[in-house]
Order: C-alpha cells, then sequence, then structure tokens
C-alpha cells in the first residue's frame, strides 16, 4: 500500500456522495426543506433564548430605554392614527349591521370587545412590524454585511446581547403600552362615528362597554401583545442578524429580502398565533 | 521568554468541503511585526480567525504564550481573545455612531472603566493618531485616511498586546499606503505590540516587516525577514514575488530596497572587469518623525516623495537611486571614491531647499535634518558590510539642516 500523505488522510476528505436515484431526486428537496425549516426553528428559538437571558446584563438598562424610544415612542403617532380610524370604521359599519336589527344600544360593547380582544394587539403588533420591526431587520442587516457585528466579536462583546437584547426587552415594554393606547383611541375613534356622528345614545355606549368588558379580555389582550412583542422582535432581529446566510442574495439586496421576509413572516405568525392564544384563552 | 507568542503546529483545518489549512506550522515572535503573504483563498482568514480563537483546528495544535489552546478553559480563552485587537479590511466602524462612541465602544462595553476615564483613554487616543477635535462626526463624513486612522485608535485603545490588522492598506494610493505602513511600525515602536499584518502590498511592506511568511495552499512556504525571501529557489515563491513585485517603489518613483541590492551587485561586477570604483550614500530624512507625529503620517509621506524628487534631480545619469527604509534613500554612485561622494552630499546640502521640499507646508519647522553617510565599496565588499560602513557614524557620516 502506497504511503498516505497529508492530502489522503481522512482529515482533509469531503464526504463521499450516495448515488442518485429516482427517489432520491423526489425526497432531497423535500427533505432538505424540513431539515432548514427545523434547524431555522431551532436556531431562532437557541437565538431568542440568549437573547432573553442577556437582557439582563450589565448595561443594558440605557440601551433598553433608547430602544423603548425608538420602538415604542416613536411608533406612538401611526398606532394611535390607526386606532382612531379603525374606530371610526368599526364605529359605522356595526351601527349600519345592528340598526336593521334595531340594537343599536350594544354598538358600544361591540366596539370595544373586538378592539380590545382581537384588533387592538393584533393591528398595533403589524404597525409596529411595518414601521419599527422593518428598521429592525435593515439596521442589524447591514451591520452584519459591513463586519460590524463579527468586529465586536472581536472586542469581545456578544452581539446578541449588545444589539438584539435591548430590542427584544424594549418590544416587550412597548407592545402592551402601545395595545392599551390603541384600544382606547379605537374606542374614542368608535364613539365619535357611532354616537357623533351617526347619533347613537352616549349613555348606552359607555354602559353598554363598562357591563361587557371585563378584566379577562382586557388581560387576554395583553397577553397577545407580549406574544406578539416575542415573535415579532425574535424574527426581525433573527432575519437581520443571519442576512449573511441567504442563499437567495448577496450584499445590499440580501438586507432587502432579509427585511420583506421579516415583515411577511412577523405579519403571517401574528396571525397565526392570534388564533392559537385565542383558542386557548376562550 | 524565549517561547513563541503563538506557534501553529501542524494545523488541519477542514470548511464545508474546503481543506483550507494542511498542516501550517508557523511562529510568530513576540514584539514584532510579522506579515503573512499569499493569494486570495488560500486561508489568509481562516488562519487569522484560528488565532483569535473564533475557530478550532480539526487536528494540529496552536500554543498560544506557551500554552496549547485546546487544553485552556473558557476564562483563560476569554482572556486571551482580550489581548487583540482586530483591524478589518474595510475598517468596519460602527457608521450610526460618532467617532467618540466607536473608539469608546470596546471600553464601555468590555472594562468597568468610569465615564471619565474612558474619555481621557479616548481623548489620548484620538490626539496621538491626530484626530483631535472631531469626536462628533460620524464615520461616513470622514475621509478614507481618517477612516483607518479611527480604526486604528478602536484597535489601539484597549492597549492590546497584539494587533491583527487585515489588509489595511488595499484601494489606497501610494501616499496614504506609505503613510499607514509608517503608522503601524510608528505605534508598533512607540507602544511595542506585536502586530501580524495581512498585506499584498510586496515590496512596501518590507520596509516595516520584521518576518515575513508566505502561506500557499494552507502551508507555510516560507518563514522568515523580508530580505531572504528574494533568495529562496522555490520557483513558486519566486514567481508569485516577482509577479507582484514592482521595480519601482511607488511613493518616491526610485527603485525598491531589491533593485538597489541589485544596483550594487551590477556596479561591483563593473569594478571587477572594467575597475571603475563607485561609492554608497546613504540619506536619511530624519526631520520625518516630528513631521508625522505633527502632521500625520500623509503629510510626512507626501515629504519623503518631494526630498526623493529632489534628490533625483540631482544625481548624474549613470547613477543608481532606491529606496533602502520607511525614511532612507540610497544612491549607488559610479565612477566616484569616497571624496567625490563627500563633495556630493555637500552639494547636495547646499542645492536643497526646505520649501522646495515641504511646500511650506511646515513653516514651524526651522530646518529640515538630514543625514548623509558614505562609503566606497572595496572590490568583492558585502552589500551589507558596505552599507553598515556608509551609515557608520564614526567615519562618514554628515548631518544638514535644510533651509
Amino acid at each position: 500500500m502506497a504511503p498516505m500523505t497529508t492530502n489522503d488522510n481522512k482529515i482533509g476528505r469531503p464526504l463521499a456522495q450516495p448515488p442518485e436515484t429516482l427517489l432520491s431526486r423526489l425526497f432531497e428537496p423535500l427533505g432538505q426543506r424540513v431539515v432548514g425549516l427545523v434547524n431555522n426553528l431551532g436556531a431562532a428559538a437557541i437565538f431568542l433564548i440568549k437573547a432573553l437571558v442577556l437582557i439582563f446584563g450589565r448595561k443594558q438598562f440605557r440601551a433598553i430605554v433608547q430602544q423603548i424610544n425608538i420602538i415604542g415612542a416613536k411608533t406612538v403617532n401611526i398606532v394611535a392614527l390607526v386606532g382612531f380610524f379603525t374606530g371610526m370604521v368599526m364605529g359605522l359599519q356595526l351601527y349600519y349591521t345592528l340598526v336593521k336589527y334595531g340594537s343599536t344600544g350594544v354598538l358600544g360593547s361591540a366596539v370595544a370587545l373586538s378592539i380590545i380582544r382581537e384588533l387592538g394587539p393584533v393591528l398595533t403588533a403589524i404597525m409596529i412590524t411595518a414601521r419599527a420591526g422593518s428598521s429592525m431587520t435593515a439596521e442589524i442587516g447591514i451591520q452584519r454585511n459591513s463586519e460590524q457585528i463579527d468586529a465586536l466579536f472581536t472586542m469581545r462583546i456578544d452581539p446578541i446581547g449588545y444589539l438584539i437584547s435591548p430590542k427584544i426587552a424594549a418590544a416587550i415594554v412597548s407592545f402592551p403600552i402601545l395595545t392599551a393606547l390603541f384600544d382606547l383611541i379605537g374606542i374614542l375613534g368608535g364613539y365619535i362615528s357611532g354616537v357623533v356622528l351617526m347619533g347613537v345614545n352616549e349613555g348606552a355606549y359607555f354602559y353598554r362597554i363598562q357591563s361587557s368588558v371585563e378584566m379577562t379580555d382586557i388581560n387576554g389582550g395583553f397577553i397577545k401583545s407580549l406574544v406578539f412583542a416575542v415573535i415579532v422582535s425574535t424574527i426581525c432581529c433573527y432575519q437581520g442578524y443571519f442576512t449573511h446566510m441567504r442563499k437567495d442574495s448577496y450584499g445590499a439586496r440580501s438586507v432587502s429580502f432579509a427585511t420583506t421576509s421579516a415583515v411577511v413572516l412577523s405579519c403571517v405568525s401574528i396571525l397565526v398565533a392570534d388564533y392559537i392564544v385565542t383558542s386557548f384563552l376562550l | 521568554m524565549t517561547h513563541p507568542l503563538i506557534e501553529f503546529r501542524n494545523v488541519h483545518k477542514t470548511l464545508g468541503s474546503t481543506y483550507v489549512l494542511r498542516g501550517t506550522n508557523l511562529k510568530i515572535p513576540r514584539g514584532k511585526i510579522t506579515t503573512i503573504i499569499g493569494k486570495s483563498g488560500t486561508g489568509k482568514s481562516v488562519f487569522f480567525k484560528h488565532i483569535i480563537g473564533l475557530l478550532t483546528p480539526d487536528a494540529g495544535e496552536i500554543i498560544c504564550d506557551g500554552k496549547p489552546m485546546s487544553e485552556m478553559t473558557r476564562a483563560e480563552r476569554w482572556e486571551w481573545r482580550g489581548k487583540f485587537s482586530y483591524m478589518f479590511q474595510n475598517m468596519a466602524l460602527f457608521d450610526s455612531m460618532t467617532v467618540y462612541d466607536n473608539v469608546a465602544l470596546p471600553l464601555d462595553q468590555g472594562t468597568s472603566l468610569s465615564r471619565d476615564e474612558i474619555r481621557t483613554k479616548v481623548h489620548e487616543r484620538l490626539q496621538q493618531l491626530d484626530l483631535a477635535g472631531i469626536d462628533h462626526k460620524y464615520p461616513s463624513e470622514l475621509s478614507g485616511g481618517m477612516q483607518k486612522r479611527v480604526a486604528m485608535a478602536r484597535a489601539l485603545v484597549t492597549s492590546p498586546e497584539i494587533i491583527l490588522f487585515d489588509e489595511p492598506t488595499t484601494g489606497l494610493d501610494p501616499i496614504r499606503k506609505n503613510a499607514v505602513h509608517s503608522m503601524i511600525s510608528e505605534y508598533q515602536n512607540k507602544f511595542g505590540f506585536t502586530v501580524i499584518l495581512i498585506s499584498h502590498e510586496i515590496p512596501d511592506v518590507f520596509l516595516i516587516t520584521q518576518q515575513l511568511c508566505m502561506l500557499d495552499e494552507g502551508k507555510i512556504l516560507f518563514q522568515g525577514p523580508p530580505e531572504d525571501i528574494q533568495d529562496v529557489n522555490d520557483p513558486m515563491i519566486h514567481a508569485f514575488i516577482t509577479g507582484l513585485t514592482n521595480p519601482q517603489d511607488e511613493l518616491t518613483g526610485m527603485g525598491t530596497v531589491t533593485q538597489g541590492k541589485q544596483d550594487y551587485q551590477n556596479a561591483m561586477t563593473r569594478l571587477k572587469d572594467e575597475k571603475s570604483a563607485f561609492s554608497i550614500v546613504v540619506l536619511t530624512l530624519e526631520s520625518i518623525d516630528a513631521i508625522n507625529e505633527n502632521l500625520g503620517h500623509i503629510k510626512g509621506q507626501m515629504i519623503l516623495k518631494n526630498f526623493s524628487a529632489a534628490v533625483q534631480q540631482h544625481i548624474r545619469k549613470e547613477d543608481s537611486c532606491s529606496r533602502r527604509g520607511l525614511k532612507q534613500l540610497m544612491i549607488v554612485r559610479q565612477n566616484a571614491g569616497a571624496e567625490d561622494a563627500r563633495q556630493f552630499c555637500f552639494r547636495l546640502a547646499k542645492a536643497l531647499r526646505k520649501e522646495q521640499i515641504t511646500n511650506g507646508a511646515v513653516p514651524e519647522l526651522p530646518a529640515l535634518n538630514i543625514s548623509a553617510g558614505f562609503a566606497e565599496a572595496p572590490l568583492g565588499a558585502a552589500f551589507d558590510d558596505v552599507l553598515a560602513n556608509a551609515g557608520s557614524r564614526e567615519s562618514t557620516f554628515l548631518e544638514f539642516k535644510i533651509q
């Protein structure tokens, strides 16, 4: 036997590939997709757990407050605007439906319950995704592509703790507060279209709200908003953080694709999670 | 301590299906500048990642300061990584943060220093790198050279023991390229850290490096002082070096260090054949350190360039002129004994004007200091001996002040 050279030994040799068959051609892409999905879910879970643990690291308070300003405070206007018009539309639509049955008196409870239970948390989460989530992905993606994240590694700064944890913490704080704001302004919108414009009795509107809305409804909305906060911030940060691993694009385009994926995935996940959480709450 | 700072012992690494490091053996000495050269894709950055501990070898061992990396505890590895700074090829500055925040970041996040202490340290480094007064600017508002210096300030602010430079001069013009080299050399002298440099700038980088390593196909083909690489017979090394080597020094337009040696050999052949005596003259622009320090390295390199151009105007057609070091030029003067060389130096001292060399850039400097050494080459004398003779202070050393 000829003596082994460095190139022949087991260290550098790639694994032998099995021969390609019809079955392998059929099932390989499917298997690759499933394995890829499971891999991604696992990686995202580890990413989230690491980020959650590092929220309690040193010097995080200032960074979290800064992120609350970006994710929360700067989203107030858009959430208020969307909340107001959602409430107005709800007031108007429900008025025309209820007037057919002569029960416009329950307008208040219909508007308040649909907003507090469903529309508030869902629309707030979607608005934050559109405004702050997309910018999170783009920012982290650019930092990844310009080696800023690698630079953090070399400075012994954990990029997840430094870049991701404050964003996730800020989302957890901001989502419920913005949801509460959306709910209040939505009810006010319903009041304006239902009571002021359509002439529903003002006392009945507020009385019905008071009598039908219970603390469990409000808590349910907050639970949803917390779940959405974790989902949206994780998806948006994860997509940005692993921009360089995308197989469909490179460079600037990978950032734009990552941002698109982040927004689409977040919105779909919000609706899926909404169904799951609602089925547990009811 | 005799052991090297970092030692690679037969390191192998496969990434995916690519066999990157194939038995790399290398020693990196402490407190010196080591340059890694090699074609693209030969595993230079994988090599860097192994040094810093971001990748671990599949086989072989990396000895860090006498201790094998595989035997290090987590805490010891963390400690080891703290000794490094890494300067990226594209700087990797945080573009949404100001210059101050960029430089302060490693201290703010990695140490428990107070804000005042951090401010003092950051300002000290910015001052040293000629960057005072730009704290509030963003990286995109700065020129490429200034961004490099900010990246260097960030790399230096933690007072690291080892700095890794990944192609710090790629894409820079000759003046800025030489300015970065002179900066690395100056700070290495000043702070005494170990430098590991990846570079393609042959032969410019030879002027500052003390150890050269050539990496090819994951193996070290050459390791030693840069002047020795020219004498290696390996055709691969020879082809690589000659392929990259410009016969002219880009900054000064003169011959390179290697060319200078070649000029000497040619003159020596002529001395043997035709008995025509020759001398070598070594000119050193001594003021350049002060200029670098006060006006920045870019101005320093511009003045060196002008100085070279002015010297070239005064040499004869048959003489040859080459660059000898960061601030040194060498002239091989044909048909000239020691006395002729001395006369030449005096004539040069009278003819050169400070205005012409500095373009009025350093009005506060009363004169430019230039030292000149010369020696006649005896028949059959080795280049290094004659050069040492020319530079020796006792025999033939002159100092001029050009006004």
